[in-house]
C-alpha cells in the first residue's frame, strides 16, 4: 500500500508534467512568435513544478526513484493526472480554453496547498502559485480576445470551452485517500475551491461576451485511478522514448 | 545574509558577489537575491522560477567559483521556502538592470522605457526571451525592451 502523501504528490506532479508536455508541442508552431514564447515558458514552468512534486514523491517513497525515474519509467496506468491535461491540443482556441480552465483551478489549488500541514508540499505550492496565476492571466486575456474577436474566433472559443467542460468536475473530486489527508490538514479541500473557480471563469467569460459552457454529456472521470484516454499513451511514447531507449544515459 | 559573521563568511560572500547570473550576466547571483545565507561551511540558495533552466547552471557556476577560491569544502544547499520573489532583487541589482536595458520589476501597471525613460510604453507579450521577463515596446523611441516580471 503506497504512502497516501506519495500518491498525492504524484498526482499533482503528473498533472503538471502531462500538461507541460502537451503545451510544449506548440513550440515552433504557435500562431505568432510571442505566443510561441509564451506557451514554451508556460510549459517550462509546469515541467519545473512537475520536477519538484515528483522529486518529493520519490523522496517520500524512499525506493530510490527520483523525478526523472517517475516521469520516464512508469506505464500509462500508473499515471494519476486528471483527464483534461492529456487531451490533444486541438486548435489554438482549445489549447487556450484548457490553459485558462486548468490554470484557474491550479491557482486556487496551489494557493490552498501552500497552507498544507506537510511543509514540503506547502513550499512547492507557495512557489508555484505565482507562476500559475500568471498563466491564468495570460490565457484569460486570450479568452477575451478570441471571444470578442471575429465570428470565427468567437465560435471556436465557444466550442473549445464546451468541449473541455466535461473534464472540469474531475478537478474538484476527492477520493478516500485525499479525504483522509484532508482530515490531517495535508490535502486541499477541492470542493471548497469550486465557487471561486466558477466566479473567476464567469468573470472572464462575461468580459469576452461568451456564454456559459454547456454540458454536452456527463462529466468524465477516472484519471486519478489510472483510467486514461488513449491520448495519454501516445503522449508518453513521445515523452519517454529517449530515456527508455537509452536507460541511464547522461548529458 | 552573512551568518557566522567571521572573516571566512565575508570572503565567501565576496566570491558569490562575482558570480554572474547566466541569463542576465550584468547581475550577480547576490544582486538577483537568490543567495539566502552564507555560512562558514554552507551556502544556501533558492531558485527563481520552478522551471528556470538556469537553476542548475547557477549552482554549477557557484560551485566552480567556490572551488577556485579554495572553498571546496563549502556545501551548496537549495531551499524553496520562503519562495523567491522579485522583492529579493537588490537596489543595486535594479539599477544594473535598468542600465542594461531591462526595466526592473515594479508593481506599476506601466514600465518606463529603460532607453529614453518615456512612460508611453505598452506590453507586447506577457513572456519575453526568458521565463522571468515580459516583452514591451516604447511608443516614444519605438524600441522594444524586456521588462522583468513582478512576482
Ligand atoms: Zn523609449
Amino acid at each position: 500500500m503506497d504512502d497516501p502523501i506519495f500518491t498525492y504528490a504524484l498526482r499533482i506532479g503528473d498533472d503538471a508534467l502531462v500538461l507541460g508536455q502537451r503545451v510544449s508541442e506548440w513550440c515552433g508552431t504557435a500562431p505568432t512568435l510571442e505566443v510561441d514564447l509564451s506557451l514554451a515558458n508556460v510549459a517550462l514552468d509546469l515541467i519545473g513544478q512537475a520536477t519538484l512534486f515528483l522529486g518529493l514523491a520519490g523522496e517520500i517513497e524512499g525506493a530510490g526513484r527520483d523525478a526523472d525515474r517517475l516521469a520516464f519509467f512508469r506505464d500509462v496506468d500508473a499515471f494519476q493526472n486528471a483527464l483534461m491535461v492529456e487531451q490533444p491540443n486541438g486548435d489554438f482556441a482549445r489549447t487556450i480554453a484548457r490553459q485558462f480552465l486548468f490554470s484557474t483551478y491550479q491557482e486556487g489549488f496551489y494557493g490552498a496547498l501552500s497552507h498544507s500541514a506537510e511543509p514540503r508540499l506547502a513550499a512547492i505550492a507557495a512557489k508555484a502559485v505565482k507562476e500559475v496565476r500568471y498563466h491564468a492571466a495570460l490565457a484569460g486575456d486570450w479568452i477575451v480576445r478570441l471571444g470578442d474577436g471575429t465570428d470565427e474566433s468567437r465560435q471556436r472559443m465557444i466550442e473549445a470551452l464546451d468541449w473541455h467542460w466535461r473534464f472540469v468536475d474531475e478537478l474538484f473530486a476527492m477520493d478516500a485517500g485525499e479525504r483522509a489527508l484532508l482530515e490531517k490538514s495535508i490535502a486541499v479541500d477541492r470542493a471548497a475551491l469550486r465557487p471561486a473557480f466558477d466566479a473567476a471563469v464567469g468573470a472572464i467569460l462575461a468580459a469576452g461576451d461568451l456564454p456559459a459552457p454547456r454540458y454536452p454529456q456527463r462529466p468524465v472521470m477516472g484519471g486519478r485511478r489510472g483510467h486514461h484516454s488513449e491520448h495519454l499513451g501516445h503522449l508518453l511514447a513521445t515523452l519517454q522514448h529517449i530515456p527508455r531507449s537509452y536507460p541511464d544515459a547522461r548529458w | 545574509m552573512v551568518s557566522g559573521g567571521d572573516d571566512r563568511c565575508a570572503r565567501i560572500a565576496r566570491v558569490l558577489a562575482e558570480v554572474p547570473d547566466p541569463e542576465i550576466p550584468v547581475l550577480s547571483v547576490v544582486d538577483l537575491g537568490i543567495v539566502r545565507d552564507v555560512g562558514p561551511a554552507r551556502v544556501t540558495i533558492t531558485p527563481t522560477y520552478s522551471g528556470c533552466p538556469a537553476t542548475h547552471a547557477i549552482e554549477a557556476a557557484i560551485r566552480q567559483a567556490l572551488d577556485a577560491a579554495g572553498f571546496e569544502g563549502v556545501a551548496i544547499e537549495t531551499v524553496l521556502s520562503p519562495p523567491w520573489t522579485t522583492d529579493w532583487i537588490s537596489a543595486d541589482g535594479r539599477a544594473k538592470l535598468s542600465a542594461y536595458g531591462i526595466a526592473p520589476p515594479t508593481m506599476a501597471a506601466c514600465a518606463p522605457c529603460p532607453r529614453c525613460n518615456s512612460s508611453d510604453t505598452e506590453e507586447v507579450s506577457r513572456f519575453g526571451s526568458t521565463p522571468c521577463k515580459a516583452l514591451w515596446r516604447c511608443r516614444a523611441c519605438l524600441e522594444p525592451f524586456d521588462r522583468f516580471k513582478c512576482h
